[in-house]
Formats: C-alpha cells, structure tokens, sequence
C-alpha cells in the first residue's frame, strides 16, 4: 500500500517548523504505524536526507515514549491503544496521514516530532509518592487494602505518563495525569497520611509549570491509551477542596 | 483557603459555585414566568409581592436588591474567573494544530464560552428590556405581564430570547453535569444534566412563544 | 579468527565462608560504614533508572549520598523495566503451600542449572521477602484477594505460589514505585536526574573508576560527570539481535566500554529465548512482543501432524494435532521450562510443521481452556493479552489459536561481580541485569524483577560503604579526564565522517540474523565459527559503509543508533566465542554436540563448572575461571521428561 503523509518537520528547539509532504510505498497492513515511520526514515537515509524524529522505545504501549498526534487525534484514531501499538490495517491509504508533535507550552518541541515532557516528572517530584523510605516497611500483610480499592487504585496506576491527555485537552491541561497519580496513592491507606498535601503541591506545580486549568471537558479520557477515568478528576477536585 | 483562588481548581470551584446559585435563580425565574399563563393578575402580582416580600425587614424592593446584589456579584465573579482560565488555557497552548479532530465531541462542553458570553449580553438587554424597560414597546413600570405580551409581539424580540436561552440550555447541559464534579462531588449524570436542561429552556421559551401565537394576549 | 588465552583463575573475595544461612547477615557486619557527615561529601554516579538504577539512586540518597542518575529515555519512568509482564518472586509462603526461602535458592540455582553462585542467589531468595514489603509501602498495586490480603500465583511451571503481580503489568507498577522513590529524592535535591543522557565511556583513574562520560541527546555536548563510585544499571543487551523483546534503545554501550576499560564480561553467551511471543510478520519488523508466560498455564501448544498443512486450525481435527510437548514431557506437559519450550518450538518449525508466515510460529490453543472458564473466565485472566494479541496480529484469539514463536527476552551474561556486587575495577558495581547476576545459565520467571530491587534496595546500599569508607581518593588528573572525552568525541567524529551508503538499522538487522541463526536457541560448533568469520567482515563494512545523517550537535537519532550498533558488533564476537569455548550444555545454552539420546542438555560440571570471566585485551581475548561450589545444594541433572 501507499500512503500520503504530512509531517512535522523542525531542525530544532528554535527553528520554524513546517508540515512537510511524503509519500510512503510497500506499507502492508500489519506493520505498526511507527514501522511505517521506520520504513520512510529508512528510504530518506537511503536519499541522504536527515530522518524525521520520533520518540520511542517499548513499542508494546507501556513506556510512555511515543506520542503522536495523527489526523488531529492524540495516539491516533484507535482508542485505548499508543501510536507503537497502532497497526496500518487501522488507516485509509485513501486518506492523507496528517503527524504533529504533542502541542503545549509546557511541551517544547526539540525536533521534528519530539517534544520535552519533563514537566510531568517535575509533578511528580512534588509529591506524587508515598515517603516511606528503603527499609522502614512494615510486612506487607500487615495492612489489608479491600480488592475493591485496589483494583481502582491500579486503574488509575495504569498512566503511563504519554501526555497524550495535554495534547488533547483543549485547555493544554495535565490534569488527569496529576488526577490519575493523586486517585492511585489516594485509594491506598498508605496514602493516606499525606493525601491532601500530596494533592495541592502535585496541583500548584502542574499550574506553575503552565499547564492549563481542567473545565471537564473530558477530551483526555477519550484520547487516553490506558482509558484513564474522568472520576479521577473529581477525586483530585475532592482532595483539594476538602 | 488561598487554593480556592490560587489553583485552577480551586478558581473551577468558584465557577461552578457562583454557576450553581445562577443555575438557582434562572430556575425560580423560568417557574415563576409560567404564572404568565394564569393571567396578568397572578404574574403583575408576583412582581409586586417580589418588590414587598420581607419589607418590615429590608424595606420596600429590599429583599429585591439584596437578590440582585447577590446574582450581580456571582455573575462578574463567573465572569471575571470564566476569563482568567479561558486566558490560561489559550496561553497553555501558543501553537495550535493544523489538524484537530474533537473524540470526545461534547459540543456543550466546548461552547460554554460563547455560550457565556451570549448569556451575558443578553441578560444586560433583558434588563434593561423587562426590568428598566427603557428598551420595551410598552416599558410601563410594574406591569410585566403587559411589557412581556407586548415584546413578544415582534418576532425579532422572540428571536432574540431564542437565541439567548438556547445558549443557556447548552450552557447548562454541561454546567449541570460539571458543577457537581467541579466541586469534588459524585455530580449528576449526562442524561440528568440534558433533562434539567431541556427543562429550563422549554419552560422559558414556551412564554414567549405562547405570546407570539396569541395563546397568551 | 579470533582467539583466546586461559588467565589466572578469579575467586569471588568478599563473600563470607560459614553457613550460608548468615553470610549476608555477617557481610553486613563486616562491612565498613560511612558516617552521615562524609556520606554528604560522596557522590555516586548511578547509570540507569530502571528496577535496579532507580531503586539504587533513591536508596543512596536516603543514605544521605550525593547522586548523579543518568537515562537516555526522556524520562526515567521509562526505563525497560516498566515492559515486564508476569510478576516478581518472593518467598513470603502467604500460601503455607512449602515455600521458604531455601526452596526459592534451591529452585533458582536449579534453574540456573548449576551456573550460579550459592552464596548470591541465597541471599537474593533472603532478600525476596523484604522486596514486596517495601514495594506494598511505596503503593505498588499489586493483586489482592477479597479478604484485603496480597495473592500470588504460581509462575513458569513452579510448583509453589510465590509470584506477585499486578494485573499483566507487574514491571510497570514495580519501576513506578522506584521512579516515584527516586523523584521524591530528586525534589529534595539529593538526586540530581539527567535524562536523555547516555554514557558513552567510564573514567577510570588512577586504578579506580571515577566517573562517567555522557552525551545530551538534546544538545549533543559531550561532558564528564566525576564520581567517588560508578554504578551500571544499564540492563541486558538481548537488542543486540535486533528482533528481541527488549526495547529500541536497549543497548550494550555502557557495559561494553565499561569492559574495554577493564572490568571482566561473565557469560557472555547466557541468552534466554522465551518461548511465547507473537512470531515475525514481515521484513520491516521493529521488535517483538511478548505474550506473558502465565498463558502457558491454560493454553495448549500444538502443531499439525503433517508438515505444511494448508488448513486453517480450526479445520485440523483432534488426531492430526501434535501436542508435541504434552508428548515429549507428560509431567510437566505445556508448562516445562522456557528453553526447553522454545527449543521444542524451533524443532517442530525446522521440520517443516510450523505454522503462519514463514512457517515460523506454533498454535496455543485456548479452545478447550474456554470451554472449561468460560469466556468471561479467560478474559478475567488474561483479557489484556488477549487485546494486544487482536491489536497486533488483527486475529481473534477467542475464535482461532493464538500463533506464537520464541524470542530474544534476556541476557544472564553481563560484567562480573563479586559478592559486593563490585566489578574487577575498583569502584565499578554493577547490578540488575547488567551484571552477570544470580540466574547462572537460565533464569526463572519473575526473577529477574526479584533481583534488580534486591540489588538496588538492599545489596549496594550496605555493600558501597565498605568501598567509600576510603574515600576520599585523589583528585583526578585533568590530563586522564581529558583522554577519555578525547576518546568519545573522535568515536563520534569517526562515525558521522563514514558518509557511506548503508543504513544503522541494515546492519543491526544483518547482525541479529547471523546471531539469531549461530548464537540463539541452538549453537553448534560450525555454526558457530560460521559467525565468528562473519562478524569481522560486518564489523570492518560498518565502519566503512555506514551512513549517518546530521551531525553531533542537538539531537541525532541516527548517530545514537550508530554508536550502540558499533558496540554489539563488537560484543557479539566475544558472545559467540563464550558459547564456542563452553561446549558443554547447560541451562538456555544448548551446544547441538552436547545432548542426551531423548534431545535433553547435557551438562559437563567435571569441565565446566565455572563462570567464565573475559578480560579485553584488544588482541585476543584472556579468560577467567570462577569455580563454582555446591554444598547447600548437589548438582543433579535437570530433566522433565
Ligand atoms: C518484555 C519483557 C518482560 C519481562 N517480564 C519479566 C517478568 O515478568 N518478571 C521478571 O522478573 N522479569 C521480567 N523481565 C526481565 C526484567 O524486566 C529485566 O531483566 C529487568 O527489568 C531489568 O532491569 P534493569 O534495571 O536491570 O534494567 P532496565 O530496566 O532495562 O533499565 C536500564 C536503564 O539503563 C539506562 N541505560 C541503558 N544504557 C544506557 C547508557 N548507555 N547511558 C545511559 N543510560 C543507559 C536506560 O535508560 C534504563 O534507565 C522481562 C523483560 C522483558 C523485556
Ligand atoms: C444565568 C447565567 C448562568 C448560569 C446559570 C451559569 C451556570 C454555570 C454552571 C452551573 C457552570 C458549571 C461550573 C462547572 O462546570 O464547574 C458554569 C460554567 C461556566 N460558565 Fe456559566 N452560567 C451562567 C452565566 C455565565 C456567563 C454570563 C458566562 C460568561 C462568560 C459564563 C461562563 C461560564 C464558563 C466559561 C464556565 C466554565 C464551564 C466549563 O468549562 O466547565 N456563564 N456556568
Ligand atoms: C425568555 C423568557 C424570559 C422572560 C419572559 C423573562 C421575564 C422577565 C421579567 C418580566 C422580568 C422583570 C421582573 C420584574 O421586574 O419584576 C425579568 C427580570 C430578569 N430576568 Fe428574565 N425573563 C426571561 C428569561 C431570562 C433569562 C434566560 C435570564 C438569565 C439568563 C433572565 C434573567 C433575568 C434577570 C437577571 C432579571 C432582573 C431581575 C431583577 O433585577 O429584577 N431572564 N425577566
Ligand atoms: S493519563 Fe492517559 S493520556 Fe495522560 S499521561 Fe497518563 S496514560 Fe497518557
Ligand atoms: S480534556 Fe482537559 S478540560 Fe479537563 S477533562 Fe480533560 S483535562
Ligand atoms: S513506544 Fe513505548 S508506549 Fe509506544
């Protein structure tokens, strides 16, 4: 098959960047999407042209890496599934392909399609953790956790940190990635002792980094591969507010 | 509590607060316009009791201005929050997309801006329309039922009442199912939230179209 | 073709003799302390955030050490770690089903067939415990029972329930909870985190290692970050063979030249093939996923009776299916070990019978399992392999068989450790896969996991001290320091100037075939030599026709692929030559010469009861024997017939 595409191309952090025209041959419809990127990058080596950046490394949709946003949708048109575990079988050859890199202020575009995504570790750092240092564990048995709240705790575990719901929220906000880590630790009773504090310091971080403010607007969830639930922002709204 | 105003949650609580005693009134406010049905008497007789109501206390229209006091303060408090996150939001996003494609797609989610807006302009025209009356055909003070049949004469005042509650309906068709979440409650579900919606803008618009096919004279 | 030389045997000096009950317990008396005060004044440049580098760096840091952490992801959350699946060992015996720390040495070294060290792997089995512990406290979401209570399962056919998980995401939950412990530390500044960062060269001075030399992905500057002790937590090299179960940028850079610099390479040729992955679709193949091992356990392995059987599956009746391990070992039937699964698995597909593109692949049924749980029974256990499977291959695997092929899934081999877990240069540790670790020439599911935490949370931090406690050491001489970098920026020069017309990616995937081929499932002799002629030649072809775009400022994906591809050319001829000298079969190492009548490894423990330690020479390669002791356990054979 042969596609059409429309990349991102920007040499770098300052430079002006464009979407830039190509067409891809020989792209059968169980390759994955960035297969079908690996094949392009191959044939602009071959060329002798730079090839075009992307992040990447599990291609099994659990890292976090890769992230694009493909026709206007962050991960692309399949839902619950990253851009690696993407297959072309899903697209139209028809149909031109249209790749941006994630787009917000707290994202700077490096190259091409590759975008600093530190911001989420700097939330994290501001307290998306239980302190509880190597050694000082009690034995594990010692603290029940209902199967319920576990459960829904490892739900909201599940974020693996993409930014996919940034680049899709139409306020530029991390939201439900702050939401997804405040529920998981939340649910826990281990979490419990630093539950509202963990909240505001994940939250104010998260909006000092600016990022945008959350009106449930609910274009994350949909654009999240691990289908992370909106109820998640309510309990962060919950937690804050208390 | 500085995360009330310091957080964007916290400035989303103070919208969906001020947005739940707005929500509040526009309810009493539909209600009590349907007593346009049972005649002028009952209508013209509820604006007098509103102006009335609690007087040894307030005063004469005391308890009026007291509402008023409280609806204008939530309404630029809506207003004045509404526009720090919309500023936020778009300064979160410097570089848009060339191509973007809504998935969730809750279109009222995504108008309650303009739809805000709207509302906004509307509510200054509606004053001075039906309270100071300075824009109505009739205008004569005291008589809203005489000053309401007497506006929705004209297709273009209906038209524009149209257009404004409809925003209000789409406004509240997310604003009823967010405010509750906003505020870190279970909150309603979609269909509810439609319902109440509906609900409102059937009921406000059904005066003046009720005067504009002469059921009401 | 390359040769080697016998150097002086090795001996692991710090592990304590005596009953091997309390050898960790009296290394850790023994070892020296650092007090608080000095701790402050030490820093220590840990490379890697995976299990093994981010539990390392948080734990150091609560010690009170400076430290440097280094990934080249952009985060290091997403350290490979986070792809493991199955589940983490421990021998908490919460079933009261016989378990004990005993029986998980006893079942570890077994697995490693007798190629690992008892005083290690006891302690690992020790440690096991204290692991789940301190992963329950961080929030790690591990499943539970309804009663509130941690559940655990049995894993890769063993015959107890000591594997913890959480959901088919075990590896994920397990790092986050270590990321999560480090950024604590980075916020409090005791950690300072450079991501998308690789080392590319370790500084050694003065007989200690003193540092590393790194490059910013981002801005391409090359710069030395000095440090009183260096630790590796850079993970396997299994990405060497290009198709593997590993991610893209895995790579064998920071060990490989850590080894050039002098620190022994131990096993090198240890490379576990898992049984169940989804088989190759085509030529333009990235990598291959991994389909959890736990399928195994309701799932049935079968191929047609007859070779090339054009039917779809559902069409071949019962009696023209070969259940060919039901068959082969009736006591452990679908559940025998990984490379006995695999092995079997290459066999029936050599004959012709395999099924699917190329004939690479075999049927696991779950048929039968269905009519037995239910649909909703099978989803409850497995419904997200299930999807990846469908998202991949676009096939149902509720309706037809899943097809399944072996892969590349883990190297055992890596730079020596001793009991300290310190490599042979002074100030070098190594932990995590990245060492030669404690799995000796096979490892068990869900030990891996086991051992990269035991290593990050509880060995170095007790053992690093008995090393800084000399601190501090003399100042590194500006000349040295400036040597290295020399070195890594003419590599880089060298590199980008080939201007040839080959791609990075034609030659890794030219390289993993030939390994793939000569050094993978099954090794023999002449295969061997075959790729030991081989690898030369690509070797010299690189390095005269590679071609790689842009230069070394800012970001360059080409050029890391380039450099990590430079290093396997080279790794990969000392992996052959480890399994061409060990002509002996032991563990995921199978040596076609080496076998018994019914086609079992035959090991030789009168010959080949070591470790083999490789020393870089830059001619040819000196090797070390560690001898291997057994008094808590006896060597037996390992048969599942
Ligand atoms: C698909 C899959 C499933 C698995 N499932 C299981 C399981 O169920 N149970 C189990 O016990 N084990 C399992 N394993 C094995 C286990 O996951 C790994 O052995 C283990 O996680 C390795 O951890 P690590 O910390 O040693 O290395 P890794 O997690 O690989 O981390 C390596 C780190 O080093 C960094 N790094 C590497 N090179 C450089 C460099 N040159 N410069 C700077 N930084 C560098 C990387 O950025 C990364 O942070 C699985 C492995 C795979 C691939
Ligand atoms: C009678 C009039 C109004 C009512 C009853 C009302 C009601 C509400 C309610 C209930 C909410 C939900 C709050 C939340 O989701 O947390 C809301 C949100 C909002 N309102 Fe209003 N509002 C009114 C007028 C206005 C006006 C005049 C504006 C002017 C701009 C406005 C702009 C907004 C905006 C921007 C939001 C945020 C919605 C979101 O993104 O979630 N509203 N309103
Ligand atoms: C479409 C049907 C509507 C009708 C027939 C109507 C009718 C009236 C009348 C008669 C008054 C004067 C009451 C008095 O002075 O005693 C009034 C006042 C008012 N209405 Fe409406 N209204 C309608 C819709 C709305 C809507 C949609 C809103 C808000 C979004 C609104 C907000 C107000 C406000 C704020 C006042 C001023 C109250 C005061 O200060 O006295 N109205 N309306
Ligand atoms: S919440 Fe979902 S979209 Fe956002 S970072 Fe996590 S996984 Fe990605
Ligand atoms: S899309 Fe954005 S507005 Fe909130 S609900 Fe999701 S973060
Ligand atoms: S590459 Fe890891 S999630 Fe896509």
């Amino acid at each position: 098959m042969r596609y059409t595409l429309r990349i991102w191309r920007q040499a770098g952090p300052d430079e002006a960047g464009s979407l830039v025209p190509y067409q891809v041959d020989g792209i059968t419809p169980d390759m994955s999407f960035l297969e079908m990127l690996d094949v392009l990058n191959e044939r602009l080596v071959a060329e002798g042209s730079e090839p075009v950046a992307f992040d990447h490394d599990c291609r099994e949709g659990i890292c976090g890496a890769c992230g694009l946003m493909i026709n206007g949708v962050a991960h692309g048109p399949q839902r619950a599934t990253t851009a690696c575990q993407l297959h072309m079988r899903r697209l139209d050859p028809a149909r031109p392909i249209t790749i941006e890199p994630w787009r917000a202020r707290p994202f700077p575009v490096l190259r091409d399609l590759v975008v600093d995504r530190s911001a989420l570790d700097r939330i994290i750092e501001a307290g998306g953790y239980i302190s509880a240092p190597t050694g000082s564990a009690p034995e594990a048995n010692s603290l029940p956790v209902p199967k319920s709240d576990a459960d829904a705790a490892f739900t909201a575990a599940a974020c693996i940190g993409c930014g996919a719901c940034v680049a899709a929220c139409p306020n530029g906000s991390a939201t439900l990635f702050t939401a997804a880590k405040v529920t998981h630790l939340g649910l826990l009773p281990q979490g419990q002792a630093e539950r509202h504090t963990r909240a505001v310091a994940m939250l104010t971080t998260q909006d000092a980094l600016g990022f945008g403010g959350c009106t449930l607007t609910g274009e994350c969830t949909a654009a999240c591969p691990k289908e992370i639930p909106l109820s998640t922002i309510t309990r962060l709204n919950h937690d804050i507010l208390r | 509590m500085p995360v009330l105003t310091s957080t964007t949650v916290g400035r989303k609580a103070i919208l969906a607060g001020t947005g739940i005693v707005l929500l509040g009134y526009v309810t009493l406010h539909m209600l009590a316009n349907l007593k346009a049905f049972l005649g002028p008497d009952s209508l013209d007789s509820y604006a007098r009791w509103l102006r009335e109501v609690l007087a040894p206390v307030f005063g004469q229209e005391g308890f009026l201005w007291l509402v008023r006091g409280v609806l204008l303060v939530c309404v630029v408090t809506h207003l004045v929050v509404a526009v720090q996150l919309t500023r936020r939001a778009h300064a979160a996003r410097p570089v848009g997309y060339r191509h973007r494609t809504p998935v969730h797609g809750s279109y009222a989610a995504r108008t309650m801006r303009w739809g805000g807006v709207i509302i906004a302009l509307f509510v200054v025209y509606h004053v001075l329309d039906l309270t100071a009356g300075v824009l109505n055909p009739a205008g004569v003070p005291g008589a809203p039922y005489r000053n309401v049949t007497a506006d929705f004469q004209h297709w273009y005042v209906v038209a524009a009442y149209t257009v404004a509650v409809l925003a209000l309906g789409f406004h509240l068709r997310h604003g009823v199912w967010s405010g509750l979440r906003s505020l870190g409650f279970a909150g309603v579900s979609r269909p509810v939230a439609l319902g109440y919606a509906v609900v409102i803008t059937v009921g406000f618009l059904s005066v003046p179209y009720a005067v504009l096919f002469g059921v009401i004279q | 073709m390359i040769e080697y030389s016998i150097g002086e045997p090795l001996a692991d000096q710090r592990a304590p003799a005596g009953p091997i009950e309390n050898r960790w317990e009296r290394r850790r008396f023994t070892a020296r302390l650092v007090n608080p005060a000095n701790r402050r004044r030490l820093t220590v440049a840990v490379v890697g955030t995976g299990l093994a580098g981010a539990s390392a760096g948080a734990s150091l840091a609560e010690l009170g050490y400076r430290v440097s952490s280094f990934c080249y992801q952009d985060s290091p959350r997403r350290a490979h770690s986070i792809a493991a699946q199955g589940g983490i060992n421990a021998a908490k015996n919460y079933r009261n089903d016989g378990d004990s720390v005993r029986r998980l040495f006893h079942d570890t070294i077994k697995g490693g067939d007798f190629r690992s060290r008892e005083s290690n792997v006891y302690r690992l089995a020790e440690l096991s415990v204290a692991i789940i512990d301190q992963c329950v406290a961080q929030g790690v979401p591990f499943a539970r029972e309804y009663g509130g209570l941690l559940d655990a399962r049995s894993f890769g056919g063993a015959q107890v329930s000591r594997t913890f998980y959480a959901r088919g995401q075990t590896g994920q939950q397990l790092l986050l909870g270590a990321y999560q412990a480090l950024a604590r530390q980075i916020h409090a500044g005791a950690v300072r985190m450079h991501p998308r960062t690789e080392m590319l060269d370790l500084l050694v001075a003065g007989g200690r290692a003193r540092g590393v030399v790194v490059r910013d992905l981002v801005t391409g500057e090359i710069s030395t970050h000095q440090a009183d002790a260096v630790v590796l937590a850079t993970g396997g090299y299994g990405n060497l063979y290009y198709l593997s179960t590993n991610a893209k940028g895995c790579n064998a850079t920071a060990v490989w030249r850590a080894h050039r610099r002098g620190a022994l390479f131990a096993n090198p040729g240890y490379t576990q093939i898992h049984p169940t992955c989804i088989p190759v679709s085509g030529e333009h193949q990235a990598k291959l996923t991994l389909m959890s091992e736990s399928l195994r356990n309701d799932g049935r392995i079968w191929v047609p009776v007859t070779a090339a059987d054009p039917r779809p599956p559902q069409q071949i009746p019962e009696h023209e299916r070969d259940y060919y391990l039901e068959r082969m070992y009736p006591g452990f039937g679908n559940l025998v070990p990984r490379d006995i699964a695999s092995r079997a698995a290459k066999n029936v597909c050599d004959a012709g019978r395999g099924v699917g593109p190329g004939g690479l692949g075999v049927y696991l049924d779950f048929a039968e399992a269905i009519e037995r749980l239910g649909r909703a029974g099978i989803e409850e256990r497995y419904g997200n392999l299930f999807q990846m499977y469908q998202r991949i291959t676009g096939e149902d695997p509720y309706r037809a068989p899943m097809r399944i092929y072996p892969a590349v899934h883990y190297t055992m081999g890596g730079l020596w450790v001793d009991y300290d877990l310190r490599s042979t240069i002074p100030g070098l540790f190594v932990i995590g896969e990245a060492n030669f670790s404690d799995h000796g020439a096979n490892r068990l599911g869900a030990s891996a996991l086991m051992q990269g935490l035991a290593d990050g949370y509880f060995v170095l931090p007790a053992t690093i001290g008995d090393y800084l406690a000399d601190a501090p050491f003399d100042p590194v001489g500006a000349a040295e320091a400036d040597a290295v970098e020399r070195d890594v920026r003419d590599r880089i020069h060298r590199l980008l100037s080939v201007h040839g017309d080959r791609s990075v990616d034609s030659f890794h995937r030219e390289l993993g075939r030939l390994m793939w081929d000569h050094c993978g499932m099954e090794r023999s002799e002449s295969g061997l030599r075959k790729a030991l002629a081989a690898i030369p030649p690509l070797r010299e072809e690189f390095w005269s026709r590679v071609r790689v775009p842009g230069d070394g400022e800012g970001l360059n994906q080409s050029l890391e692929k380039a450099g990590r591809v430079a290093d396997f050319l080279e790794l990969a001829e000392l992996m052959c030559l480890d399994a061409l000298h060990r002509t002996e079969s032991c563990g995921a190492h199978f040596r076609v010469e080496s076998q018994t009548g019914d086609g079992d490894a035959l090991r030789d423990d009168a010959n080949f009861g070591y470790v083999a330690a490789w020393e870089h020479t830059g001619g040819d390669p000196v090797l070390h024997r560690e001898a291997l002791e057994f008094t808590a356990t006896t060597p037996s054979t390992r048969s599942y017939a």
